[in-house]
């Protein structure tokens, strides 16, 4: 479903992405580690096609055909979803009205109808309840005083709402109380089937206990340079990254 | 408070003070009804076959406003108006412009689509002989059997001086006298129609009260006059559209608005202003000159104005409220967008007399392309306010880097009893806000208007449904293209 080749990227000039190749098939879940400043949110941000990343060299590849000329509203519905690591604040905008959009603009670029204000409200009771978001927060303004938890189970939940074929989830586990983590991992998993992907970045090890990978890969500077199965996450926590970087560097 | 009293304040609290200089003019007249003289006035007058005192009325406002000059202070710049190069009144006009809707600009076409006006209207907008173009002669008003049971008067300018003309002797100018300013004398001179209001004692209008204003023929000034009047006890909230069609030269537009609120009685007047403001060259557009207020007379009176303005080329517009009353109450909420080469200066004057008197001045700009946008307020507290209380928020949004907001809060305490607070803030549309909205699927056209809608909600909540979604549809419309 998505096949990155010796992908290339700036931003002002610096390469941040220095070919990058990764390859997902349906149903996979994809883990990505690495150190701070390695580049993983770049990457996360040059797949949803966010035009401050200039790609300079490769392709990306999602549902057989190139997307890198596609804009980034295309892309998403396409089917790309991207979980922020930091999700922005729109001061005045309601979750509820935010969501009516996005879920509308994606029915319009499938040519399908917008929803119906009851219909829509149906779905959003319904996916509400998967990473049990109150009401009370639904109405206010998107991520706008949210504490830190609040925002990333809001990630989900839209992710809920949009059902994309891939989603990355860039540190969602970041700043979650082990409850949260628990809820918004169960939210991922009732999401999961045959037909979609994740790329789950993350630092820790305890997130992939409940979301289990298939594989997982260390991304570092600006290159995967080690991929595994889950029980490379578990050396990773053991040791650290510094092994890797020797490697690497002496390759 | 004498009559005397109030009129010093009310002459302190309103004029500019330095129109001092004459006007010369040379007269020339091409016919009746274009260029500005005596004549014009009682041709206008006659026309609409006027009791003597309103000639009276437009004479002295005339004859005051040749004493005039121009004011120079706002923040804005146009090519002077050559008042004699205007129709004062249109009634007479030809109106064939347009021979086929090919040759109508398919920018306004698509405009006129979006909001969802329907054919006909957008034929008549255009110029198109449509019956229903309203130009400066009659208010469309509906309803009005159904009011008439209930004491509510609601017509055209002109039929109220026809049928009420004790009542529009008695209240016109006396919140706006024709000397308070260069616009006001001129409109006092040669207004042509507009709306008439009043709700009796004790009634509570149970519907909104709405006009449409346009302007259709080329080379008209529009010159309307509305006058509210609100009994002891009574509730009406008042709706006011402004439409205009495109044209290349620049139209005038001068119009005044007086309210007056008695005792426990509630005004709301909302406005969304849509006249046309030119083309992205800066060509043509309407120059929007007017002067709004509004005198919470009785204890316990409140008047809001909230207006969400998004077209005319120049918009002066300072809607105010002179809060007499002990406990009145004043509201301001506006919603400020300009874009391309608009220019804005508007604001409010929120006068405390009264005892306990509460203020609140919401006002959100919003600049994109070459505009410039500024918000000029006044809070004055007089000697008499004890306890009165204000509090300003002025928050501007600048889309681009050509753009300006400025913010011109004057405030004025005589009374130390009072607080008066001002907050202010200026903030952009950032790059991470649409990339956000983008990586939901939603383009960046419909991202800048959900969040400008997100900006303005505090004063969009304030407008009637119905207007609020017009609103909201023409504020991403004024903004298309300004930003990615
Ligand atoms: N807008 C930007 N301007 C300049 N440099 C940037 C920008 N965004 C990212 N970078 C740089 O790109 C590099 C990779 O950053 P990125 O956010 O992708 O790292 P990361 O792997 O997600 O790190 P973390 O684990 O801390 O989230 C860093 O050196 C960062 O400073
Ligand atoms: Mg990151």
């Amino acid at each position: 479903m998505l096949e990155i080749n010796n992908l290339r990227a700036n931003i002002n000039g610096k390469e941040i992405l220095k070919g990058l190749n990764l390859k997902i098939k349906e149903g996979e879940v994809h883990a990505i580690m690495g150190p701070n400043g390695s580049g993983k949110s770049t990457l996360s941000s040059v797949i949803a096609g966010r035009e401050i990343f200039e790609v300079t060299a490769g392709e990306i590849i999602f549902h057989n055909k190139n997307i890198l000329n596609l804009t980034a509203e295309e892309r998403a519905n396409e089917g790309i979803f991207l979980a922020f690591q930091y999700p922005i604040e729109i001061p005045g905008v309601s979750i509820t009205n935010f969501m009516r959009a996005a879920v509308n603009a994606k029915r319009l670029y499938n040519k399908q109808e917008a929803l119906s204000a009851s219909d829509f409200l149906k779905l959003m009771k319904e996916k509400q309840k998967l990473v049990e978001l109150t009401t009370s927060l639904v109405n206010r303004s998107v991520n706008e005083g949210f504490s830190g938890g609040e925002k990333k189970k809001n990630e989900i939940f839209q992710m809920a709402m949009l059902e994309p074929s891939l989603a990355v989830l860039d540190e969602t586990d970041s700043g979650l109380d082990i409850d949260a983590l628990r809820i918004v991992a169960n939210g991922v998993n009732k999401l999961k089937n045959p037909n979609n992907s994740y790329i789950v970045i993350t630092h820790y090890q305890r997130l992939l206990d409940f979301i289990v990978p298939d594989f997982v890969h260390v991304l570092y500077d600006g290159q995967i340079v080690k991929s595994g199965t889950k029980e490379l996450a578990l050396e990773l926590e053991e040791k650290g990254y510094d092994w890797i970087k020797d490697e690497y560097h002496n390759k | 408070m004498s009559t005397d009293e109030t009129e010093n304040i009310l002459g302190e609290v309103t004029s500019g003070g330095d129109y001092k200089y004459g006007f010369v003019s040379d007269i020339e007249m091409d016919y009746a009804i274009k260029g500005l003289t005596e004549e014009t006035v009682r041709f206008i007058s006659a026309k609409k076959k006027e009791p003597s005192f309103m000639l009276d009325f437009r004479l002295k406002a005339f004859n005051h406003w040749l004493t005039l000059k121009e004011p120079e202070w706002a923040h804005i710049t146009h090519p002077p108006i050559d008042y004699q190069n205007i129709i004062y009144y249109a009634a007479p006009k030809k109106k064939p412009q347009y021979e086929s809707i090919d040759e109508v600009d398919p920018e306004l076409l698509r405009t006129f689509d979006k909001l969802g006006i329907p054919l006909n209207e957008q034929k008549a907008l255009m110029g198109f002989a449509v019956d229903a173009v309203i130009d400066s002669v009659s208010v469309k008003t509906t309803f009005k059997d159904k009011l008439g049971e209930l004491g509510v008067i609601f017509c055209s300018f002109s039929e109220a001086l026809q049928e009420h003309p004790e009542l529009v002797k008695e209240y016109v100018g006396s919140v706006v006298p024709y000397t308070d300013n260069y616009f006001a004398a001129l409109n006092s001179a040669v207004f042509s129609d507009g709306s008439f209001c009043y709700i009796p004692k004790g009634v509570r209008c149970p519907m909104e009260l709405s006009t449409y204003f346009r302007i259709n023929a080329a080379n008209t000034g529009q010159f309307e006059r509305t006058l509210i009047i609100a009994e002891d006890n009574s509730y009406v909230s008042y709706l006011e559209g402004c439409t205009a069609s495109m044209r290349d030269e620049n139209q005038l537009h001068a119009a005044i608005v007086e309210i007056i609120v008695k005792e426990n009685s509630e005004v709301k007047y909302s406005t969304v202003q849509n006249w046309y403001p030119g083309n992205k060259d800066g060509e043509g557009g309407i120059y929007n000159f007017v002067t709004k207020r509004g005198i919470c007379k009785g204890n316990n009176s409140k008047l809001s104005w909230t207006q969400v303005e998004t077209g005319s080329a120049i918009t002066w517009k300072y809607p105010s409220i002179i809060l007499m009353g002990d406990n009145s109450n004043g509201e301001f909420y506006s919603v400020a967008v300009t874009n391309n080469y608009q220019q804005a200066d508007t604001g409010t004057k929120m006068i405390h007399i009264g005892k306990n008197t509460k203020s609140l001045i919401i006002s959100k700009g919003i600049s994109a392309g070459k505009s410039q946008n500024s918000y000029r307020g006044l809070v004055k507290i007089l000697k008499t306010a004890e306890n009165a209380r204000n509090f300003s928020q002025c928050d501007s949004l600048l889309m681009g880097d050509k753009c300006g907001a400025h913010t011109f809060p004057y405030i004025n305490v005589e009374n130390n009893s009072s607080v008066v607070e001002h907050e202010a803030t200026t903030s952009k549309i950032s790059e991470d806000q649409l990339f956000y909205c983008n990586q939901r699927g939603i383009k960046t056209e419909d991202a800048v208007g959900l969040i400008v809608n997100g900006y303005c909600k505090d004063v969009l909540n304030k407008l009637p449904m119905e207007f609020a979604v017009e609103a909201q549809k023409l504020l991403a419309i004024s903004l298309e293209g300004s930003v990615g």
